[in-house]
């Protein structure tokens, strides 16, 4: 009883000073609070925003012998006059198609899989992820170990199963798949959980009724599960293209980056190229600002079909 | 598992005759192919560092190693200079989770709970970082780094060039924030009656309470750093500096087949095991980071 007592008044004061408190205490709580914020906003603002700036601001210049000038629309221009340049650009949206084929299908025909056993899910779950944790450069070269046209062991089996070898990464026609093929082997693990989680999230139900209606297993899939698993598919497809298009460390680490004939050169190998082996700052930023608007481009349309697609 | 919501194959389906003969074979089918697919080339890493030089690189291959012998591993510890990268990384991912631990939720709970002026464009200018494609800032922050705007120091082969941009994570801040703003307002009102500062809210009451998310964003932060490449291949060039990532790249270059392979065995088994230790979190964390986010 006496606890109330005491209790109680204090309580019933707060409201009661609230307004004094705002006016006076305002200023010391607002700064008190971007106290909390200065840290994260000091990074953001070093390593976020201000390069952000930047950026732009780099695609104009040139940097020689320490003198800054100002350029205009030169390095743009140096840019797409190098052949290199549609040739990085060929190559990205030909990672980009591969991976929506294999990065993004195959996780998700793997995800339906899984989810139907009822044993064993944690243990096949851990294997997939297992690649993911991986630091890049073991499971990299490793399978620059296992492409070699002699002794790896991918035509080892191909000669063991009386099939021709191939020589991967070492010609020109095979080694962006090969290099896709590693991918996804190394990054399959993290779509694959996601998927599975949203599988899980599908009533039961929905299943039940389309099984009432006489509808196979490929009907299932097609009218209940996809629509199902709709939006989270059409986020990670989003993500997944916008991440391919970023495709360097795999390429850098098999095939030293442009590979045979410059047939694994990406974009972003390209941005690095003009940096740090030809020192040429102004070409790589103006480069990052062609893939900043490709990439807002696409976002943006895709965006836009998504919105109408629900609609309709 | 046994009494789980129905999936796309019901269990009356799967319970007849034909139904179990079919599920056992097609899931002993893929437990096998995940096996060798996901297993195999980690096996073949692991023996491939017992064997000799010789039989490394043999045609046919040999399944078991011959002579089984350690010479690789201690010739890839010593060559690849395993011990200097190991604690390198290890250093780097560290000090990357304490400086996210600290700043990231400090800036969260001011943003969350704190709500000073201007907070909501804050929040709004970190969110959008999200949006800008990783790679196409590469140029601009690594010119940032070599001379930091203002006091003019040049970050470059110091672990700040890894930490301090690592506190720059706006996703972080932003699981941080959602789940803080989960945390009912009368809790803060009762603290700040008790006359608790808001640091003393953070520390006894906000924290307690957040556990959850603090393993979440603690294992993000490490495997970030754990599995960068390209930036710290731009901003660590002195070989005594480099993560194990960019290190052992650099010096697989004219090493011993047999010797690299150890090396990528060496450099692999930390991983799994950080791996085996968390994988409840780190694959629930996945998943609660993407799917409500």
């Amino acid at each position: 009883m006496t606890d109330i007592i005491e209790v109680g008044p204090i309580v019933a004061a707060v409201p009661h000073q609230r307004p004094r408190r705002t006016r006076t205490g305002g200023l010391r709580r607002n700064v008190r609070a971007h106290g909390f914020l200065i840290g994260a906003v000091a990074c953001f603002a070093l390593f976020s925003w201000y390069p952000m700036i930047r950026e732009f601001i780099m695609a104009f210049q040139r940097t020689k012998r320490g003198q800054t000038t100002w350029v205009g629309w030169t390095n743009l221009q140096h840019i797409t006059a190098d052949p290199a340049f549609w040739q990085a650009w060929r190559n990205t949206i030909m990672y980009t198609l591969l991976a929506l084929l294999l990065g993004f299908a195959v996780p998700f025909f793997v995800a339906v899989l899984l989810n139907e056993f009822r044993h064993g899910q944690a243990y096949l779950r851990i294997l997939v992820y297992l690649p993911v944790m991986l630091p890049q450069v073991a499971s990299t070269l490793l399978f620059r170990y296992f492409y070699d046209p002699g002794y790896g062991l991918f035509n080892q089996i191909l000669h063991f199963l009386s099939l021709p070898g191939s020589s991967w990464l070492a010609s020109k026609d095979t080694a962006l798949i090969s290099v896709v093929l590693a991918s996804t082997w190394m990054n399959m693990g993290g779509a694959t959980l996601i998927y599975l989680a949203a599988l899980q999230g599908i009533p039961g139900e929905l299943y039940e009724a389309a099984e009432l209606d006489g509808a196979g297993v490929f009907r299932r899939i097609w009218h209940v599960t996809i629509p199902q698993t709709r939006l989270i598919l059409s986020v990670l497809l989003l993500l997944q293209i916008v991440a391919t298009m970023q495709m360097f460390t795999e390429a850098f680490l098999l095939t030293g980056g442009s590979g045979p004939e410059g047939s694994t050169l990406t974009v972003v190998y390209l941005i690095y190229n003009y940096a740090f082996n030809f020192n040429n700052f102004g070409s790589a930023a103006a480069l990052g600002v062609v893939m900043l608007v490709v990439l807002a481009g696409f976002s943006g349309v895709y965006l836009w079909l998504e919105r109408r697609t629900k609609e309709a | 598992m046994a009494a789980q919501t129905r999936t796309l194959i019901s269990q009356t389906q799967l319970s007849r005759p034909r139904g179990k003969v079919l599920y056992w074979t097609i899931f002993g089918l893929v437990v096998a192919v995940f096996t060798l697919v996901f297993i195999g080339p980690l096996y073949w890493m692991v023996t491939g560092g017992f064997k000799t030089t010789q039989e490394v690189i043999q045609n046919p291959p040999t399944l078991f190693p011959q002579h089984p012998q350690i010479d690789a591993y201690t010739a890839a510890w010593r060559q690849l200079n395993m011990a200097r990268l190991l604690f390198n990384t290890i250093y780097y991912a560290g000090g990357a989770l304490v400086l996210q631990l600290v700043f990231c939720v400090a800036a969260a709970y001011a943003l969350s709970k704190l709500r000073p002026v201007l907070g909501n464009v804050i929040l709004g200018l970190m969110l959008m970082t999200l949006m800008v494609p990783a790679a196409v800032l590469i140029i601009p922050q690594y010119v940032t780094v070599v001379d930091l705007p203002i006091v003019h120091v040049n970050l470059l082969n110091t672990p700040w060039a890894i930490w301090l941009p690592s506190v720059a994570n706006a996703f972080n801040i932003f699981l941080l924030k959602r789940f803080f703003d989960s945390i009912p307002e009368e809790l803060m009102h009762a603290a700040a009656i008790d006359g608790a500062s808001p640091l003393r809210t953070l520390w006894s009451i906000v924290l307690p309470m957040s556990r959850p998310i603090l393993g979440v964003v603690s294992i993000f932060a490490v495997v970030a750093v754990w599995k960068d490449f390209l930036w710290p291949l731009l901003v660590l060039q002195d070989p005594s500096k480099q993560t194990l990532n960019v290190g052992v790249n650099g010096l697989a270059v004219g090493i011993q087949q047999n010797v690299l392979i150890a090396g990528l065995t060496l450099a692999s088994v930390p991983a799994i095991i950080f791996f085996l230790i968390f994988q409840r979190g780190i694959m629930s964390g996945l998943t609660a980071g993407s799917l409500k986010g």
